[in-house]
């Protein structure tokens, strides 16, 4: 379906539509290390502004006060071919940055999870945010060295991730490494859909 | 509120900044107004742009989506906050002097050609 996106009216101008992959974790797992392994442009990074009025979820006070803060997005591009390019959003895995995943999540085509072998745990938010929304999404297991070395089945016991998920020992500086994260991904969406689900 | 007739009842996004001949512009004007984080824009090479009536920051852009480019990018290399550069090119799509491609929503089923290109592309890295 990737159809020339030219419009009718202006004949020599083709658009490329764009589809997009969340790479998520927590802090420091190495999300824009391995969105930097494999784009085709240096990582770049946007400020999205925010009225804390949009941060609600933590914020009890009832200050009605709006105040603007800025959330920092690192993504990188790869050209599909002509009509599809694909960006590659790395995400802040703080559950307080929840507002901001809804937007990006809509319309994604997948996701990768990050796990810091240092810290499990702190991926468990984005296991969690994209499970209830039913986006499919590759645990990446990214081996960190004098870290305890996991098998993926141990991780998945340790985060219960679900048996269809898979997972995956990665390292996110090798863009070997991160072009096999990914096409596990795609090929989950694949049989995903192919599944019906 | 009350009086913006012109506007769709059904999109609530719809501000101040949508004029009536964006809808001219020949698809969902929705299209033109409600652009994502990585909807792409394209100056369009036709346009003849009178730069007096731009912000400085509309004629970067301009200049910069002579080759295609997110809305996520434009932000980035232009360093103007995701929000703004929204504002600035849906009056830019309304002058007619960029044309955007809504992105590839996964709302319906992904079709296999699109993974299997998207693999392909990965795999050509
Ligand atoms: N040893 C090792 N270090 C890594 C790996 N991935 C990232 N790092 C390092 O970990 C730090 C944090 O990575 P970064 O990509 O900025 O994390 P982010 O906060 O998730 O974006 C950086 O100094 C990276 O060089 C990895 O696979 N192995
Ligand atoms: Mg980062």
């Amino acid at each position: 379906m990737a159809s020339k996106g030219s419009d009718p009216s202006s004949g020599e101008n083709v658009i490329p539509s764009a589809i997009k992959i969340l790479i998520a974790g927590g802090f420091g797992a190495g999300k824009t290390t391995m969105v930097g392994s494999v784009s085709e442009i240096a990582p770049l990074s946007t400020e999205e502004l925010m009225t804390e009025a949009s941060l609600g979820v933590d914020d009890l006070s009832g200050v009605e006060e709006k105040s603007t803060t800025t959330v920092a997005l690192d993504f990188g591009r790869i050209t599909i071919n002509d009509g599809l390019v694909l960006y590659l959003f790395g995400t802040p895995g703080q559950q307080r940055f929840w507002f901001m995943w809804d937007e990006l999540a809509l319309g994604s085509l997948g996701a990768v999870v990050l796990a810091d072998t240092r810290r499990l745990e702190t991926c468990f938010p984005s296991v969690d945010f994209f499970e209830r929304r039913a986006i499919p999404f590759v645990v990446a297991v990214n081996c960190f060295e004098g870290a305890h070395r996991y098998d993926p089945e141990e991780v998945r016991e340790a985060l219960s991730i679900s048996p269809h998920t898979p997972i995956v020992l990665c390292d996110a500086r090798s863009r070997e490494s991160s072009k096999e994260v990914l096409s596990t991904l795609v090929n989950h969406v694949a049989e995903t859909v192919a599944a019906g689900v | 509120m009350p009086d913006r007739h012109e506007t769709d009842p059904g999109s609530p996004e719809a501000g101040p900044l949508v004029r009536p001949y964006v809808m001219t512009w020949g698809r969902q004007r929705s299209d033109a107004v409600q652009l994502d984080m990585i909807s792409v824009v394209i100056a369009a090479r036709r346009a003849e742009v009178d730069e007096m009536a731009l912000e400085p920051e509309q004629v970067a852009i301009l200049d910069l989506c002579r080759r295609p480019q997110s809305v996520a990018e434009v932000s980035a290399r232009l360093d103007i906050p995701v929000a703004v550069v929204k504002v600035l090119l849906s009056d830019l799509i309304g002058r007619g002097y960029v044309l955007a491609r809504a992105p590839y929503t996964t709302e319906s089923p992904v079709s296999r050609d699109v993974l299997q290109a998207v693999l392909d592309g990965i795999q050509r890295l």
